[in-house]
């Protein structure tokens, strides 16, 4: 039951910290504008 | 722009605790990656600001500064200076507050999710264990519970709080019920923890609230894009006006600020910011966006001028008769707005039978909880039974009825061109008797094009003057003859033409008696004339769409009255609506008059379907019952309306109207299962034959049952 109880809890705490991952993006508005990303990779970069 | 004074702004700066000031613009226009980098570059390049971000979705720019470096005002003639039209962006409004929900609705999801996959996880270990499982039965509930009761109160509240809103009105919802499951099920599944019961629903409880979230957050995906209308008309009215001291001086100053007496100077290209009567002398006017007339006006002086116009020729002094907010522009805002509220009392199906359903719910698990109470089960059997009824019962499939169709057609829709703004325009679009379309620039191209023979040696010497003036004609013509040399010092004589000396000879362009010849007709064509040579004509005319003709003629089958409403005069409307094959039309409408013929055919009865392009449009665009933009159109006629169709044609139209029609039918059949579904299953869960986990298995299995049959559509 040791092992059953590190599995849980390990599987707890991963999906855990995916949900911060994702919950994290979410905020910091990554998904705010799709359309304009998807245009700014077309971009040049200025010259370094 | 000229050289920019102290204007107050300071209202939409926004000072962060860091000590950096931001500064938030609306800009109208851009599209693309170049707009993009054109845009961020220059404001980028005035010094002292140290971030400036453009939201494409949202055309929404954020410019970040440090102390007292930068001057709004030097960031918005910096963008207007750049072609595009900005003003500054009110930090309250509405489209903050949408995207606050969004978030909430997704991260919400994103919960109920991994709940429903972690908690499901645990007890299907207990239900498939067959009771080997022994004494660890009740860690892996109270485990459970540990992970489900918080997710899920945090991921279900957006139906707590929508239920507490009605409840404390009074009236239900679709979400008090739902609520009630939720809240009951994770009490009962604590009290059977405890008691050592067999049996809890913290998995039922959390992919309940999951089941729905889906459901809210495409609902709320729809709806979103419809927002924003007259906030962006706020682009359209000019942010900045130059105006005339007593003592001859410039200051530039807010437009809002012009108040009647006030003496603006207008240069050319420039936009009327408040309605003012013409001072000094005649100036050739693009009143196209305001009044749909497609050739420019020529306005003599003590003549008032429209917000919103443009002055296409040389400067001119206006004096300010109105306030900005008393302009016409303003009111089409107003327009709109009422438009919109009109609407919004269109209340949708889903809703109305949900509301005549709650009742019914709450008292069908009532009846169920006491009647076997009092035939003495015993008081867990019967919340149980109840909350099964509850959670069988649950609308979802009622509140995905709707939803899953309207995506499903608005993918389809979206890939053959037509771009769906509000979920609901679909159910209006299927119910339309009567399509009332603008002329120009819906039903023909728009812009005018040259259509008489000009022989090429006349076209290449008159297009070296047209390509140094903005005026429409000029353009068309410049189009017609191509790329090529423009002629040096070209002078620009306002309501009469252009003069340039080309190889020794003087060489004019513009109205008859500018070349000194006469003409019966004014408007719609150019002369040329080179030193002493004979004056050429140059014709040019708005041309209709190819596919105009079929497109009307596909209305009638499907039991559709056609109408066209045109701001332009009866000649060029009767030659245009013949061509069409419209019998019915009216010329010279104005905004006002437009949305009055709307409003006429709502009292007759009928469903109106309006098609229109201009802005003198969207009043009319926003009392039809449903509308559509073509993709010129102006921006705010393009928000007004519930479709826009990207490409140029209005094609498309005919087969939104069908696919409209076939969801509506697909609607219509969700319904119907999901009230044999609930007919069937409310007597089944009554008997005490399920348990709330299978009700909830049966729930989703009937959402899942009308998204399949949504996705019907998507077949051709």
């Amino acid at each position: 039951m040791d092992g059953m109880a590190l599995i849980i809890g390990s599987a707890l705490l991963m999906g855990l910290c995916m949900l911060a991952l994702l919950v994290w993006t979410l905020n910091s508005g990554q998904y705010d504008d799709l359309e304009g990303d998807a245009q700014r990779i077309l971009i040049e970069d200025e010259a370094p | 722009m000229g050289a920019v004074t102290a204007e107050d702004f300071s209202a939409f700066v926004h000072r962060a605790k860091d000590g950096s000031d931001s500064f938030d613009v609306a800009v109208r226009g851009a599209r693309c990656a170049n707009c993009m980098a054109k845009i961020e570059g220059g404001v980028k390049a005035i010094g002292g600001v140290a971030e400036a971000r453009l939201n494409l979705s949202t055309g929404k720019l954020h410019v970040v500064w440090r102390g007292d470096a930068v001057h709004p005002a030097a960031v918005l003639g910096r963008i207007h200076a750049l072609g595009y039209e900005a003003a500054p962006f009110d930090a309250a409004g509405q489209m903050d507050a949408n995207d606050a929900e969004g978030r909430h609705l997704l991260r919400c999801l994103a919960v109920a999710g991994f709940g429903t996959v972690f908690v499901v996880g645990l007890t299907d270990a207990v239900w498939y264990s067959n009771g080997d499982i022994g004494v660890h039965r009740a860690l892996f509930f109270w485990l459970a519970g540990l992970v489900s009761i918080p997710l899920t109160l945090y991921a279900a509240e957006p139906f707590f709080t929508s239920a507490f809103r009605a409840l404390a009105k009074r009236q239900t919802n679709m979400d008090v019920p739902i609520g009630a499951a939720i809240l009951l099920a994770l009490a009962l599944s604590v009290w059977q923890t405890a008691a050592g019961g067999a049996e809890t629903y913290f998995d039922a409880a959390i992919m309940l609230a999951f089941v729905l979230l889906v459901g809210r957050y495409l609902d709320f995906r729809l709806r979103d894009r419809a927002a924003g209308a007259a906030r962006h008309l706020v682009t359209l009215q000019s942010a900045l006006a130059r105006r005339l001291k007593d003592d001859g001086t410039l200051e530039t100053v807010a437009a809002r600020e012009l108040a009647p007496g006030d003496r603006v100077l207008l240069a050319s290209g420039e936009r009327v910011p408040a309605d003012g009567i013409l001072e000094d002398r005649d100036a050739e006017i693009d009143v196209s966006l305001v009044t749909g007339e497609s050739q420019p006006v020529i306005a003599a002086a003590g003549q008032t001028l429209r917000a919103g116009t443009i002055n296409l020729g040389r400067p001119v002094v206006l004096r300010i008769t109105a306030k900005m907010d008393d302009s016409l522009v303003a009111d089409l805002a107003r327009l709109l707005e009422a438009g919109r509220q009109t609407r919004s009392l269109y209340i949708r199906l889903a809703d109305r039978a949900a509301r005549a359903y709650v009742p019914f719910v709450a008292i069908a698990s009532l009846a169920v909880f006491a009647g076997w109470a009092l035939s003495g089960a015993g008081l867990d059997v019967a919340v149980t039974n109840a909350i099964a009824v509850l959670i069988i019962t649950c609308p979802c499939a009622l509140g995905l009825a709707v939803p899953a169709v309207q995506i499903v057609a608005t993918g389809r829709l979206f890939a053959k061109g037509v771009f769906v703004k509000s979920g609901d325009a679909l159910e209006r679009l299927a119910e339309i008797d009567t399509a009332v379309f603008d002329k120009t620039g819906t039903l023909t191209l728009g812009t005018p094009v040259l259509s008489n023979e000009v022989p090429p040696k006349v076209l290449d010497l008159a297009a070296r003057l047209a390509r140094a003036s903005r005026h429409p004609l000029s353009r068309a013509l410049a189009e017609a003859a191509g790329p090529g040399p423009v002629a040096v010092h070209v002078r620009e004589v306002a309501g009469s033409g252009l003069e340039a000396e080309i190889d020794g000879a003087v060489c004019r362009l513009g109205n008859a008696d500018w070349c000194g010849v006469t003409s019966e007709h004014r408007a719609g064509e150019l002369w040329f004339r080179a030193g002493g040579a004979p004056a050429q004509r140059f014709d040019f005319r708005d041309h209709i769409r190819p596919e105009t003709k079929a497109t009307i003629a596909a209305f009638a089958p499907r039991r559709i009255a056609v109408e066209m409403l045109t701001g332009d005069h009866a000649q060029p409307a009767s030659g245009i609506a013949k061509e069409a094959g419209i019998a019915r039309w009216r010329a010279d409408v104005g905004p006002a008059e437009k949305a009055a013929r709307l409003e006429e055919l709502r009292k007759q009865g009928h469903r109106t379907l309006m098609v229109g392009d201009g802005i003198n449009d969207a009043g009319a665009l926003a009392l039809a019952h449903v509308s559509i933009a073509p993709g010129s159109a102006a921006d705010v006629s393009q928000r007004a309306s519930d479709l826009v169709l990207r490409g140029d044609g209005i094609a498309p139209i005919v087969e939104a109207i069908d696919i409209a029609r076939k969801a509506r039918r697909l609607v219509l059949e969700n319904f119907a299962f999901a009230a044999v579904y609930n007919l069937a299953a409310v007597p089944v869960a009554a008997l005490g034959l399920v348990n709330p986990l299978i009700a909830a298995a049966a729930m989703a299995g009937s959402s899942l049952i009308v998204t399949l049959n949504a996705l019907r559509l998507a077949r051709p």
